[in-house]
């Protein structure tokens, strides 16, 4: 599947990250445009969520630079890049687990609400309607992932594979232009995941670009119209799913030089 | 230029207690990541150790001080065992507040046993200063450096020559490791805390027959304490060693130069300037302790 | 269940001067209220925002000292040949600076200390409050150092119709008192409730997370330091002018100490904890003076600090709500299982 020919939306511009002595990133360079699906894959420690944490600014690269729209984010705070419209999912904490589920989304609709001091401080009209549409709104994105039924759990008390989805759904309520998701569907069962692959299409087709790194080869396959493949900090190939099945260096990376083809399960170093 | 040396020759003899004083909180802190609102409470236990040994059961000065240090062991063993261990999957907060709580029942205990007058620990040492040109500096001044100094190196050596050492070295860089490999977590800290309450203790122990003890001289001590741990680096000894002269550098010649109103106030400056000029500089974790 | 301790506390202790003429006992609840408004603001960083802040007390004594010297004036001389002279004035306008002053400080304190975290954090907010209470005791000019500032005047208030009222009688202190606290605790159960609160919350558990929703770490924090610091400084002024003098002790790290007890115990981030933990430490002292000296009554305190932590780590609040959760049936519990949206519409 040919990706959409929209302009880049977010440039990785040779991008390296050394921590003390060791390279966890290497001049790392590749566009992702308007309305694709990319993902992101490599074996383990070949630095994707170190990508992650640079292109969301949670770490400063030591060397290039990353463009969203055209912007600069080198001196960009974190929730600051999530204002401009580049929202992320974290792979281990994605959740506020001692709040319920609908608490973690009004969490993320944070930017809603209450518009004045005034109607911070006291019970205006105005201050109650926001808060309805801002409940409203909430509710919407629960009902959007498949959440509705849990919303007044704690957020904690889920299962791995729904904390997935309210991690997801935090992300939603940014309201963003782009998707970061680290790792979204591990700890998700087979049908999980197609539900998953479902929401992320259903999500682009609103006009939201998505960069994922995931380890769920079939699931990446089926779901992306460009894998960028890194493996020690470097990039090794980029293209549609067909080329990277069928890239002997991706193979080699994975499997090491004596395999034949890259198998379709986990990568062996997971 | 001679008031300089005097404030410098203060300043060593200041610094060599403040040095046992970080070194414990800095070794409890790195180890087992507590901050010790006890160790004010535990210098002052210290001071009131040496004053029971020397004068209410009437022994030997140089007896006296080894007394005070090992009741300070033994103390810090026990808040370890009851307060600590219990806590150790709580969050740093909650155990700040317990070693708060801890702390004002010593001081208050302390208070309420003893009362407010100051007491006078009596020293063997002759009360004619020893005098060298334009300097003088007291015996039990000079006793106090080199006990502070023979305590260091013992620490030092404890950290780094004995099978203790490494396996609170091996704790310190990562405690599941440490456990996995074998080594008893538990003890660990149990010693540490002993070890850090012990160097406290020492330090009430020698400054008390200096000047006086009181239930409130150890009020300012954690946090001086703290000021030494962050200029020299967690769970660096030879950190915290220079850290306690620096402070004691800081304040003698700020007494002296500045205002004798604002010596104390020399650790709480050292603190702020430092974590706010550079706050993941100076304090960052050293690689391994020793 | 526990929105109504609030509502519940305001009724009965507007009431309760009515039956009591005992001066010591309302002495006591006013200085309890005082302390109690302390911890409320103390709780708003603490609980809500969960960053534990030990240097509260200074914004509690400058708040003090700014009203006390509003009200008496000074006359002090700066380097550079500056000097600042101040006839004095009214208290009222005193109070007032007191909460923009103090509000500014926590302002400017906060946005220095909110670069670090955890235990750094816990030590720069004691050393901070350490610096001032010694600005407090050496600069005589200004604070007569350990003298004192004496002779404060009562507060002041415009009443319609009898023109200005200086309020000397505790019972008119009380009253006051109670209406600050009402005040306080109307701003944060509104602040907790709306989208600043949510923000707080998001930064609390989890300060990642919330970064990458677009929440402003470092501005969040100040502004509630800001409103915590500015509290503070208001009940430090009804203290100034309520007791009449006011040393460097007012900047006592115990001050800090009880506060922490009272937010605590009560309840750490919930609306209720500090009332009801300031009430229960305010009026501990009366029950314990008759047995015991305060030194031993110190011991007590502490001991009950650790115990609390020990056996209710959530404070008496949240312990109550649970145990109000397992007694009801099980259809009932969602509803309850959300105290922070029960004040959502107050």
């Amino acid at each position: 599947m040919n990706h959409p020919a929209g302009t880049a939306i977010l440039n990785v511009e040779h991008v390296g990250m050394r921590f003390g002595g060791l390279t966890a990133i290497a001049d790392l360079h590749f566009d992702v445009h308007d309305g694709e699906i990319v993902s992101l894959i490599g074996p383990n420690g070949a630095g994707k969520t170190t990508a992650f944490n640079i292109m969301t600014g949670f770490l400063k690269p030591t060397q290039g630079r990353v463009l969203f729209r055209g912007q600069d984010l080198s001196q960009t705070r974190p929730n600051e890049i999530a204002r401009l419209g580049l929202a992320r999912t974290f792979q281990r904490t994605s959740v506020f687990a001692d709040d319920t589920v609908r608490d973690n989304v009004l969490i993320g609709l944070h930017r809603h609400g209450d518009v004045a001091l005034l109607d911070r401080l006291f019970p205006t009209p105005r201050g109650r309607r926001a808060e309805a549409a801002v409940r409203e709104r909430a509710d919407a994105i629960l009902d959007l992932v498949g959440l509705a039924a849990r919303a007044d759990e704690k957020a904690g008390s889920l299962s791995y594979g729904e904390q997935r989805l309210v991690g997801f759904a935090l992300a939603l309520a940014v309201e963003p232009k782009m998707l970061l998701l680290d790792e979204p569907v591990s700890g998700m069962n087979a049908s999980e995941t197609q539900g998953f692959v479902r929401l992320i299409r259903k999500v682009r087709d609103e006009g939201v670009t998505i960069l994922l790194v995931e380890h769920d080869m079939p699931m990446v396959m089926e779901v992306s119209d460009r894998i960028v493949c890194l493996n020690y900090g470097r990039l090794i190939a980029e293209g549609p799913p067909a080329a990277i099945r069928a890239d002997p260096k991706v193979i080699e990376a994975y499997l090491g030089k004596s395999a034949a083809k890259l198998e379709h399960k986990e990568p062996v170093h997971a | 230029m001679d008031q300089l040396l005097q404030h410098i020759l203060n300043a060593l003899v200041l610094g060599g207690t403040y040095a046992l004083l970080g070194i414990g909180l800095t070794l409890i802190f790195g180890i087992m990541n507590v901050v010790n609102f006890t160790h004010g409470a535990l210098y002052t236990f210290g001071g009131y150790a040496m004053y029971l040994a020397a004068v209410a059961l009437g022994l030997n000065f140089f007896v006296a001080l080894p007394v005070a240090l090992v009741a300070g062991l033994l103390l810090g063993a026990f808040i370890e065992f009851t307060l600590l261990r219990p806590l150790r999957r709580s969050d740093i907060d909650t155990t700040m507040l317990v070693m708060i709580g801890a702390g004002i029942i010593m001081q208050s205990g302390t208070l309420w046993i003893f009362g407010g007058v100051a007491k006078a620990v009596p020293t063997p040492f002759p009360a004619q200063p020893l005098v060298i040109g334009p300097v003088s500096l007291s015996y039990v001044n000079l006793f106090v450096l080199a006990a502070a100094i023979a305590l260091i190196a013992i620490t030092y050596f404890t950290i780094n020559g004995t099978r203790l050492g490494r396996a609170m070295r091996a704790t310190f860089q990562d405690h599941d490791t440490a456990a996995l490999m074998g080594v008893n977590v538990s003890l660990i800290y149990t010693a540490t805390f002993a070890i850090g309450s012990a160097l406290a203790a020492a330090a009430g122990a020698l400054l008390g027959p200096v000047y006086v003890v009181t239930p409130q001289m150890g009020e300012l001590a954690a946090v001086k304490a703290f000021a030494i741990v962050i200029l020299g680096g967690l769970g660096s000894i030879s950190g915290a060693t220079i850290g306690g002269f620096i402070l004691a550098f800081a304040e003698e010649l700020g007494a002296g130069y500045i205002s004798s109103g604002y010596r104390d106030a020399m650790g709480f400056l050292i603190i702020i300037a430092v974590l706010l000029v550079k706050p993941t500089g100076l304090f960052a974790r050293a690689e391994r302790i020793g | 269940m526990t929105r109504f301790i609030a509502p519940l506390f305001l009724v009965v202790f507007a009431l309760v001067p009515l039956g009591l003429k005992d001066p010591y006992l309302l002495n006591a609840l006013i200085i309890t209220g005082i302390l109690t408004i302390c911890a409320m603001s103390l709780n708003l960083l603490l609980g809500f925002t969960g960053q534990l802040s030990l240097g509260h007390v200074a914004f509690f004594g400058i708040g003090a000292y700014v009203s006390a010297l509003t009200a008496l004036g000074f006359d002090v001389s700066l380097p550079f040949g500056l000097r600042i002279t101040h006839e004095g004035g009214s208290p009222l306008l005193g109070f007032v600076l007191a909460v923009g002053l103090t509000g500014l400080c926590g302002y400017l304190i906060g946005r220095l200390s909110f670069r670090v975290r955890g235990a750094y954090f816990v030590i720069v907010t004691i050393s901070f409050a350490e610096v001032v209470r010694l600005v407090a005791l050496n600069w005589v000019e200004l604070t007569q150092g350990p003298l004192a500032l004496t002779a404060i005047p009562n507060m002041v208030l415009p009443v319609p119709g009898l023109g200005d009222v200086a309020l000397r009688s505790k019972m008119q202190n009380y009253y006051l008192v109670l209406a600050v606290a009402a005040v306080s605790y109307l701003i944060i159960a509104r602040l907790v409730a709306s989208r600043f609160g949510r923000a707080m919350r998001g930064l609390k558990e989890n300060e990642s997370l919330a970064l990458s929703l677009g929440i402003n770490a470092t501005r969040t924090l100040t502004v509630a330091a800001t409103i915590s610091a500015a509290m503070a400084g208001a009940a430090g002024s009804l203290y100034a002018h309520y007791i009449r003098i006011i040393d460097p002790d007012v900047f006592l790290f115990s001050y800090t100490v009880t506060m922490v007890i009272m937010v605590v115990s009560g309840g750490k981030g919930t609306l209720a904890g500090p009332l009801v933990g300031g009430i229960l430490f305010g009026l501990l002292p009366v029950a314990l003076r008759p047995v015991m000296a305060p030194e031993a009554q110190w011991i007590v305190y502490g001991a009950i600090l650790i115990a609390i932590l020990f056996l209710m780590p959530r404070g008496i609040v949240p312990a109550l709500e649970s145990l109000a959760l397992r007694r009801r049936p099980a259809t009932e519990t969602k509803s309850a299982a959300k105290p922070a949206e029960a004040g959502a519409n107050p």
